[in-house]
């Protein structure tokens, strides 16, 4: 049969150059199941002077024991597993060819001699990749697995190598291999790289060569070696402190921005109108489940799915907003604790609405433009999607103060909630200022939403989440006041977020909490209060 | 008028009182022959678990009472009352706990399961004292108590009113919260404190000692009742009145607004955590969800739709809702409990400031007008 | 009550007193003193610092610089609104405010001069001499028909004169009364100015007020606020006639 299979694999070969070779691969696939381990050595070999973008797969997954016969087919597939199985695919054409069960999987097996072999194939493979995302990839593998053995496809990828980041990488990568040879030339230039580099690995080896026995001793007995693996030590170790308080800052900042989003909305429905709205947190849950809705309905518009959601949820939030307000808030102005009991129990109503529709969990997607991240250096890293919440939200709030300073919108909001009785006179129409007013808060609400649907879960109860912290941030940052609500907000973000590591997250919020309980016993009027005989009453 | 005697005021000028008191007087006299002297076949057997049901029912008015004393008279719009109440529940939890000894799962003698569970080596030093059951009632009274005490004496000197009270107030439930969930708080965590045995050395699946609970829990709820009528009627109810009327000019007749509320908010403190203390006891457990603010905002529409400022109509609310909520949520309306409560919040707030007690009132005003018009009439048409 | 005017030289005794909002000077450098038994009137025009320095006055506000004495010895911006209300200042604001859902008695009962702690008003028992006070009070400002009334059911004007009751049963030495005649018809606004008058025999009174004919019929000295300082006092028709006042009310 092999005989045949290779009489018709030249026959084709003659007929077309890229079928044949394609018909190479599948005979060398075939051949990885080979009966002896030099038969299968053989056949990797092949592969890997094949040039095929198949073939890394393959190989990997060889390595990894994800490779595998279907029983009675004889076809080879690769394996990953899941719930009640292996989800196997096509070695040939990738084609997915659905769940087998264990027993109907056999896997090839490999023995250390081509699991060696195996490393390094894959590893010059990857190295030499056109895509610079599998050979960064490759190279931070190197850094946590340094392997003596592939020294060699390290430093021969090296010199072709043209992106900097990875060449740095590389580096690293080579370096990690050199601190455990017996060379103390290729040691210290090791250590002089390592002493430049932030990963993690690259720090617990200096930390290794650094290490001291209880006296104070190196253990290393090159000392001169060990002293200067420690001298980077504590310069490192400096460079890491200030990367973390960068990180904490971003991590508090886009804390803070999420906070941001949700709280600006009800700066306006409470801090302009005076309005308790228990039932933003509810404006902000239809905004993320209008998000879904729109990647439901136009599923080919993935990547652009958030952006039009923006405007949707907009729409969606501020017109159940104008509806709250013209049928319930409207009959209740001026006696806010009646106001906060009755938009509560919308909000009842609204949450057991949407669990009536058995939408409890919903997952939104992340178009792939928001998801990855901006890598800095091994230590430090930005995730898109959070760098996006920070611009969005201040774009959220300019927008916002423009509309209420500069627009002739904005001035008629301000003149209704200063004096009703004479906007009124004036020719305002004070009942749609209101209800206009309210909708836009909510259509914030709903825009936070959006963003939110990024970052967490979006379930019937996700606006309770968020409800009295927002609160906490309006009254933190003093009422009626933009401003005041920004810095609230990115402050609590950033104080929160400090706390994390020494009191965990749920007692650093807790911490915030009565923080902010005990801040307004003192300045019972926020941060940044309005002062004047005026705001008395 | 003025010239009646206190207890008079308090006892017979009370009509509605009266109503309650002959009410409470009824179920302490008929729930336990019913239940213990009748048979159980019997038609007229109450079952225990009804028994426990209504204690639950008067644990809740006792604290709808205490929130309408606070929120009916003074406006203090505490969305915080729930938290007092779950103090009280863990105080009393606590003692409970204590009294398992080393019948819990581990048989640990010296320490709770859950802290067995958790590796820990000895009792935490806030659980010393619980193994007494007058002390964990002191706690019970004591540290709502004090608690409000201190928020309280914050809150009011620096003249936190109005809206922003009651959203810190929310605020405090809802960090306390947090804060029994964490493992580490020694307070059984998530699952809280449950799985109790005894009371007092009586069984607590026993009906005698349901009913015995339940008896208390009518006779605190009396008490409570008359507590806060006498407040409301002697002059400081009125200082009360006046200072939910208009603040500010109450202090400047010379009144010390923040003692006044103080002295109040402690009072409602305090009864919510005896609150809290009889209804873990019969309900067998309590954990944070407990502080959750959705129940302490539910127990301001108990008293909402009663009618606010009408002691008998805060109990009269937290009956009604709470047995619209176990007739709805035990059956096929189950999914719709929470738009009717929803509803509820909305028609009360716009339609009925008063509650159920207003349209009562109106309506019984309209019927006397109407018969002295009839009277008054000469008859003709007959 | 009045025996101890004798040996006070004034009662109230603002000294360079300035209050700033938000950069705004409200009052500026106010100087006023009122002598006991004075029945003084002040007007100015919108925004002069009026009501401020009530506000100053009673507590609600602390002044930025400057002195407030009662009495020759007590400094008022020690003390806040209770405090100053018990040392015997009234206060009327211009708003008539009375509590609204109790009897206009319960409202006199409430403002009747005693002990304010609270656990003396929980176990409060009214004497017969206080009732008689409270019912002397309430034919004082005509009300005696209304007693079992709720305050929300008055008019304009009887809420106007139960707040000055509630005034002057709380038995103060000096009152501060923020525009009286506001919305009253002529009737009401003589009657109001007898009524202060006959006050003023027992009490300083310093009344706030726009109406001129209000002010003639009290025939009192006059200070005139403008841009929260004193502008001009003496008696009404010395001060209308002084060229700066007739500038500031017809605008120039």
């Amino acid at each position: 049969m092999n005989i045949s299979l290779r009489l018709l694999s030249v026959l084709l070969c003659v007929c077309v150059a890229t079928l044949c070779r394609a018909d190479e691969f599948a005979d060398l696939v075939v051949k990885l199941n080979g009966d002896s381990f030099s038969e299968k050595t053989e056949a990797v070999g092949g592969l890997h002077r094949l040039d095929d973008k198949r073939v890394l797969p393959v190989l990997k997954a060889m390595q990894d024991g994800n490779l595998f016969v279907v029983a009675e087919a004889g076809q080879i597939v690769i394996g990953k597993e899941s719930g009640e199985g292996y989800e196997v695919q096509s070695v040939l054409d990738n084609s997915p060819l659905g769940v087998r069960t264990k027993s109907q999987l056999e896997k090839i097996k490999i023995n250390n001699g081509l699991r060696r072999e195996l490393r390094s194939l894959v590893a010059g493979l990857e190295l030499s990749a056109k895509d610079p995302d599998i050979r960064r990839q490759s190279a931070i593998n190197l850094i946590k697995n340094p392997d003596e053995s592939l020294r060699e496809s390290v430093e021969s990828a090296l010199g072709g190598e043209k992106n900097q980041a990875i060449k740095s990488l590389l580096h690293v990568a080579l370096a990690s291999i050199d601190i455990n040879s017996t060379d103390t030339v290729k040691r210290k230039a090791a250590v002089a790289i390592l002493a430049d580099a932030v990963q993690p690995e690259a720090v617990a080896m200096l930390e290794k060569v650094a290490a001291k026995d209880p006296s104070g001793h190196y253990l290393e007995a090159d000392t001169e070696l060990a002293s200067t693996a420690e001298a980077a030590l504590i310069r490192i170790q400096t460079q890491l402190g200030i990367y973390k308080f960068i990180e904490n800052c971003f991590f508090g900042i886009s804390l803070g921005s999420v906070l941001l989003l949700a709280a600006i909305g009800l700066a306006i429905t409470f801090g302009v109108m005076g309005v308790i709205n228990m039932a933003h947190g509810e404006m902000i849950m239809l905004g993320a489940y209008t998000t879904f809705a729109i990647q439901q309905l136009f599923p080919q518009w993935l990547e652009m799915s958030i952006i039009i959601a923006i405007p949707a949820a907009f729409l969606v939030s501020g017109a159940v907003g104008v509806l709250i307000e013209r049928t319930i808030i409207r009959h209740l102005y001026g006696r806010p604790l009646e106001t906060l009991l009755a938009t509560f129990g919308v909000s009842l109503v609204l949450q057991q609405a949407v669990r009536s529709f058995r939408a409890n969990n919903v997952a939104v997607i992340t178009p792939e433009w928001m998801s990855g991240m901006w890598q800095i250096n091994g230590a430090l890293s930005f995730t898109f999607n959070r760098m996006y919440i920070i611009l969005f939200s201040l774009a959220v709030l300019a927008l916002l103060a423009f509309l209420l300073r500069k627009t002739y919108m904005g001035l008629q909001m301000r003149a209704v909630t200063q004096n009703r009785a004479m906007a009124n006179s004036m020719g305002i129409r004070s009942g749609w200022v209101d209800a206009l007013t309210f909708g836009l808060g909510s259509g914030i609400a709903g825009i936070a939403g959006v963003a939110l649907s990024q970052i967490t879960n979006v379930g019937p109860n996700m606006g309770q989440q968020y409800i009295i912290d927002s609160f906490m941030v309006v009254v933190f940052g003093g009422v009626g006041n933009l401003m005041g609500t920004f810095f609230a907000a990115l402050s609590l973000g950033v104080v929160n977020k400090f706390l994390e590591p020494f009191a965990g997250a749920v007692l650093g919020k807790i911490i915030v909490l009565v923080f902010i309980i005990l801040f307004i016993q003192w300045r019972p009027r926020g941060l940044f209060a309005l002062k004047g005989r005026f705001v008395e009453d | 008028m003025r010239d009646t005697s206190v207890l008079q005021r308090l006892l017979l000028q009370d009509k509605p009182g009266k109503i309650l008191l002959g009410c409470l007087c009824g179920l302490v006299v008929l729930v336990p022959i019913f239940n213990l002297l009748v048979p159980a076949d019997s038609f007229f057997h109450v079952p225990t678990y009804v028994v426990t049901l209504l204690g639950k029912y008067l644990c809740f008015a006792i604290l709808a009472l205490a929130l309408d004393l606070i929120w009916g008279y003074c406006g203090i719009l505490s969305l915080g009352q729930g938290a007092f109440f779950a103090l009280g529940g863990y105080a009393m939890g606590m003692y409970l706990m204590r009294q398992i000894g080393d019948r819990g799962v581990y048989g640990n003698a010296n320490l709770p399961d859950f802290m067995v569970f958790l590796n820990w080596q000895e009792l935490p030093w806030y659980w010393t004292g619980f193994d007494h059951f007058g002390f964990a009632v002191l706690m019970a009274v004591l540290v709502p108590g004090v608690l409000a005490f201190v928020f309280g004496w914050l809150a009011f000197r620096s003249r936190v009113t109005g809206v922003y009270l009651s959203i810190i107030t929310q605020a405090l439930t809802y960090a306390l919260m947090l804060a029994f969930f964490r493992n580490d708080m020694g307070f059984g965590g998530n699952n809280g404190l449950t799985d109790f045995k005894e009371i007092l050395g009586c069984d607590l699946q026993s009906s005698t000692t349901r009913v015995v609970l339940f008896v208390v829990t009518v006779i605190t709820l009396a008490l409570s009742y008359f507590l806060c009528k006498y407040i409301t009627i002697s002059k400081l109810g009125r200082v009360l009145v006046s200072i939910r009327d208009a603040e500010s000019r109450t202090r400047f007749m010379g009144y010390r607004v923040e003692h006044y509320k103080l002295l109040v908010f402690v009072i409602s403190a305090v009864l919510a955590g005896i609150a809290g203390a009889l209804y873990v006891p019969q309900i067998g457990i309590i954990n944070p969800s407990e502080f959750n603010p959705l129940n302490s905002i539910e127990i301001v529409i108990w008293v909402a739709i009663g009618g606010r400022g009408t002691l008998y109509g805060a109990v009269l609310g937290a009956l009604l809702v709470n047995y619209g909520k176990t007739y709805f949520t035990g059956g096929i309306f189950a999914e719709f409990w929470l738009f009717i409560l929803g509803a509820l919040f909305i028609v009360t707030t716009i339609y009925l400031p008063r509650g159920v007690v207003g349209v009562a009132d109106n309506w019984l005003a309209l019927r006397r007008q109407k018969r002295l018009l009839l009277a008054a009439a000469p008859v003709e048409q007959v | 009550m009045t025996q101890a005017h004798s040996a006070v030289k004034s009662i109230l005794y603002l000294n360079g007193v300035t209050k700033t909002f938000d950069g705004f000077k409200a009052i500026n450098n106010l100087c006023l003193d009122i002598r006991p038994g004075e029945l003084r009137a002040i007007i100015g025009p919108n925004g002069a610092g009026k009501t401020t320095m009530m506000d100053i006055i009673t507590g609600k506000t602390k002044p930025d610089v400057g002195e407030v004495v009662f009495r020759d010895s007590i400094d008022l911006t020690q003390h806040d609104e209770a405090d100053i209300a018990n040392l015997g200042i009234g206060r009327k604001f211009q708003k008539p405010t009375v509590i609204e859902s109790l009897s206009v008695w319960e409202n006199l009962e409430l403002a009747l001069a005693g002990k304010r702690n609270v656990f003396q008003t929980l176990f409060f028992r009214l004497t017969q001499a206080q009732a008689h006070r409270v019912d002397e009070i309430l034919a004082l400002i005509g009300l005696p028909a209304r007693r079992d009334d709720l305050a929300r059911n008055l008019s304009h004007g009887q809420k106007q004169w139960l707040e000055i009751g509630m005034l002057i049963i709380q038995a103060p030495q000096l009152l501060l009364v923020d525009e009286p005649a506001a919305g009253m018809t002529d009737y009401e606004t003589m009657e109001t100015a007898k009524l202060l008058k006959n006050i003023s025999k027992d009490h300083s009174v310093v009344v706030v007020e726009h109406d001129m004919e209000f002010i003639r019929a009290l025939d009192s000295r006059v200070t005139v606020l403008h841009e929260g300082s004193v502008l001009a006092e003496g008696r009404l028709d010395v001060v209308q006639k002084d060229q700066r006042v007739i500038d500031v009310y017809l605008g120039r």
